[in-house]
């Protein structure tokens, strides 16, 4: 029997559902809307000035007054996670959307313009032969460090797997015959493209925009970390890692609780991912319509 | 025939069989309350269209159904063993010992990254052993021989991309009979190929199951294959069976009126009386010299050219039907593209009335894409599954500065020519059946107002029952509308039906060409005479 395909309103209404009843996706938006609403809410969340030195107040302990402990320098580690979430948050929905919505135009144009294919994929694989770490280090050091710099730094990696999956998907889409019927209409070159070509990579650039997202924070903790991301004034998970790093055989709480956010932001980004993959591929989907 | 098996013990019984659908499937059961019998050395055609539970029969007996389909009640006795009852680790002992499958895709029911002697003597390791390594490489070797493959040595060592499809058929039926099963379930194991080889391959499966005293229950839609192939006939529909008997009786006699629907509808390969033509005029298209070869350059080129059209030329005069017949790899499809225009010819001229367009750059072939129009192979494929069916329809006329409003009227005047309710404009192409979405290509292509319509396999895919309907669209609108028609196709049967004039195609040449009704009486080159000698020949009832 032929396996019908659903269209775009049935396959929303029929993939929603089931997406929002997986228990990963459950626990993925949970903690992805409590660490957003703490980064939004970060002034009337009982947090303190996260840059505040309170000298006499070095490396306490979590307790009444300091929930999360104070650092090196006495600052309020439970006021510098929460605002270092702002950062987390910006930089891997920034970082994700830049490099899903450029990825996608150097795609579809490399997927659809023969001609430029050869060129444009091959520059995509000089990129990601470059080692990301190393190129956002390099970025940083010539033009400062700053969140501006680190989101380039970091998508700048990251278009060439978009470009990549969007090539793909574009190149067994361009030989259906629903294409070749359009071209045979007479159908201009932009118009095929948004029209018959586009709407088959929403769904594969979601998935992937949700694992950029992740690499992207992870990437941002690690340059922060390294001392070569976001500058030290501006907390950022990463940093306030990095600036517990000297005391944490005595203060092991300055790394733990920024550890944990990232970890679990991270994890639930990409669990999210996990489940949207599964809803939005049809031969899956119903598989997890079947969990219910 | 065999006959003489009917006193033997069966070898498959099946009885009462009843496999559920899904909730929300269009019926409540893929197969329902299904009886019959395969008995020693005898071939048992299974017939119906597509959602008739034929293929899921056979999965059933093979013990490979998916997981959301599980038989609710009935037996299934192999050789007097419930493989319904039976538990994983007997299911696979018997699988590949006592009974095998032929699927129908040759290219990829093999494994691609292992050569071929290595998947026959797998099938040998798996289940009885058959002594050391070397007997096992010697019985591989007779299988080779005995599926009548050349050079058993060296094929041995292919892989097999490096096979053709009859080969690969072949090789795929040496590993069936590796275990000298009891039982051995072919499931349209010659849909994929050529009818030339088609005839090699059952031919190649009758002498094998005399041979073998082997029961073969044979899956298929084709009254073509049946009439060739049974000693008996199971029709079913929606699940049921409807009629079992003799290949004779069922053939020649058929009780059940879905029988005699299925039967009637199958094409004959006896062209009907030329239709009257005006006298020929200027060609609508003309095609002269055609060549394209494929590779040979590229960045990194210097691969191999193949050469896919060779010189081709050909008229079609404004209201014919021309066929152009020919196996896969023989150029056709090809031939229909570079006219369209989907592919870039390499050299030569595509008149189309008086314009050159074959080497025309694309920029400048738009005026020019109005004026021929495709219908393709797969009506699953060729309708955007996103864009309702009106939005399908008058996406061509609008690109050509029809308003909305005149290409709605259109699009509606057009359904009702293709028989299809004005309601379908607002519905999406998964609501439909595969014939009525050949039916709304089809409207789409006339919408356009072309000149020219290629047909390229345009019924292929389709049901026989539904084919018929199709083909008796396209008549009815070629006479109404003076239509120019290219039909490209494989099958003899149906460019019999439906073509004035007839194009012979072989490895990117035209080898005979002439009006359909004198070629089918004389036809001269040896290749046209072997394909009409291994089309399947029908003996039936006269409808």
């Amino acid at each position: 029997m032929p396996s019908p395909i659903p269209s775009p309103l049935a396959s929303r209404l029929a993939t929603l559902p089931p997406v929002l009843r997986h228990p990963g996706v459950l626990f993925g938006l949970a903690v992805l809307l409590v660490v957003g609403f703490a980064a939004l809410a970060a002034p009337f969340l009982w947090t303190g000035d996260p840059i505040l030195l309170r000298p006499r107040l070095r490396l306490k302990p979590p307790s009444s007054t300091a929930w999360l402990g104070t650092d090196a320098y006495g600052r309020d580690v439970w006021s510098r996670v929460v605002y270092g979430a702002r950062v987390s948050l910006a930089i891997g929905f920034s970082v994700a959307t830049a490099a899903v919505l450029i990825g996608l135009v150097i795609g579809l144009v490399a997927g659809y313009l023969r001609r430029l294919d050869a060129v444009v994929m091959r520059i995509m694989d000089g990129l990601m032969a470059i080692p990301s770490i190393l190129l956002a280090i390099a970025m940083v050091t010539l033009s400062g460090a700053g969140i501006g710099t680190v989101i380039v730094a970091i998508a700048i990696p990251e278009i060439p797997r978009v470009a990549r999956l969007v090539r793909s998907v574009v190149l067994s889409v361009r030989s259906e015959p629903y294409v070749e019927a359009a071209i045979g209409a007479g159908t201009r070159l932009p118009m095929l493209l948004i029209r018959h070509v586009l709407p088959n990579t929403i769904a594969p650039l979601i998935v992937q925009g949700t694992y950029v997202c992740a690499s992207a924070i992870l990437t941002e903790a690690i340059l922060s970390f390294l001392g070569a991301g976001i500058p030290t004034e501006i907390p950022s998970w990463g940093n306030i890692m990095a600036e517990g790093r000297q005391a944490f055989q005595i203060a092991p709480w300055v790394i733990l609780f920024p550890g944990l956010c990232v970890a679990a932001t991270v994890l639930a980004v990409n669990i999210i991912g996990d489940g949207l993959r599964d809803a939005l591929d049809p031969r899956t989907a119903r598989r997890v319509g079947a969990l219910r | 025939m065999t006959g003489a098996s009917a006193s033997l013990e069966p070898v498959l019984s099946i009885t009462g069989l009843t496999v559920p659908l899904p909730r929300g499937a269009d019926r409540a059961n893929a197969i329902e309350g299904l009886s019959l019998s395969v008995g020693p050395n005898e071939i048992v055609c299974v017939v119906g269209e597509s959602g008739s539970g034929k293929s899921v029969t056979a999965s059933a007996v093979m013990g490979l159904l998916p997981p959301n389909l599980a038989p609710s009640a009935g037996q299934i006795l192999l050789q007097g063993e419930d493989v319904l009852k039976v538990g994983p680790a007997r299911l696979r002992a018997l699988r590949g010992s006592r009974m095998a499958m032929v699927f129908q895709e040759p290219m990829t029911a093999l494994n691609p990254v292992l050569k071929v002697g290595d998947q026959i003597a797998e099938m040998l390791e798996a289940h009885s052993g058959r002594g050391g390594r070397e007997a096992r490489r010697r019985r591989v070797l007779d299988l080779l021989g005995d599926v009548h493959l050349p050079d058993p040595p060296s094929l041995a060592k292919a892989y097999p991309h490096q096979l053709s499809g009859g080969q690969r058929q072949r090789v795929m039926i040496a590993m069936a009979l590796a275990n000298d099963p009891a039982l051995i379930i072919a499931d349209e194991p010659t849909t994929a190929l050529d009818v030339t080889t088609q005839a090699q391959i059952l031919k190649l499966l009758k002498e094998l199951q005399a041979r073998r005293n082997a029961g073969i229950l044979f899956i298929t839609h084709d009254f073509g294959v049946v009439s060739q192939i049974a000693d008996r006939v199971v029709v079913m529909q929606k699940g049921r069976l409807v009629e079992e008997g003799s290949v004779d009786d069922v053939l020649t006699r058929p009780r059940d009126p879905y029988t005699r629907m299925l039967i009637a509808a199958v094409p004959r390969a006896e062209p009907p009386p030329p239709r009257p033509r005006s006298q020929p005029s200027a060609p609508i298209l003309a095609v002269r010299d055609l060549t394209k070869t494929y590779g040979g350059r590229g960045l990194f080129g210097g691969g191999r050219a193949v050469t896919a059209l060779d010189g081709v030329s050909l008229a079609l005069q404004p209201g014919e039907t021309l066929g152009i017949v020919g196996e896969s790899g023989s150029g056709k499809s090809t031939l229909a593209r570079c006219v369209a225009r989907f592919v870039d010819p390499t050299a030569g001229h595509i008149r189309i009335g008086g314009d050159d367009i074959a080497l025309l750059p694309t920029r400048e072939l738009r005026p020019y894409r109005r004026r021929v129009q495709m219908v393709f192979q797969d009506p699953y494929r060729s309708l955007n599954p996103r864009r309702t069916v009106g939005q399908s329809i008058i996406e061509g006329p609008m690109n050509y500065g029809l308003s909305k409003e005149a290409a709605l009227a259109r699009a509606t005047r057009l359904l009702d020519l293709v028989h299809l309710d004005a309601s379908a404009l607002d519905r999406y192409p998964h609501e439909f059946s595969g014939g009525q979405r050949q039916r709304i290509a089809i409207a789409r292509a006339l919408a356009m107002e072309p000149d020219v319509l290629i047909a390229d396999e345009a019924v292929s895919a389709l049901d026989v029952s539904v084919q018929r309907q199709v083909l008796e669209l396209l008549e009815d609108i070629r006479e109404r509308l003076n239509l120019s028609i290219l039909f490209i196709t494989h099958d003899l049967r149906v460019a019999a039906r439906l073509c004035d004039r007839l194009v012979v195609m072989l490895g990117g040449r035209i080898v005979e060409e002439g009006a359909t009704a004198a070629l089918f009486a004389n036809p001269r080159h040896a290749y046209t005479q072997a394909l009409f000698a291994a089309a399947p020949k029908l003996r039936f009832a006269q409808a």
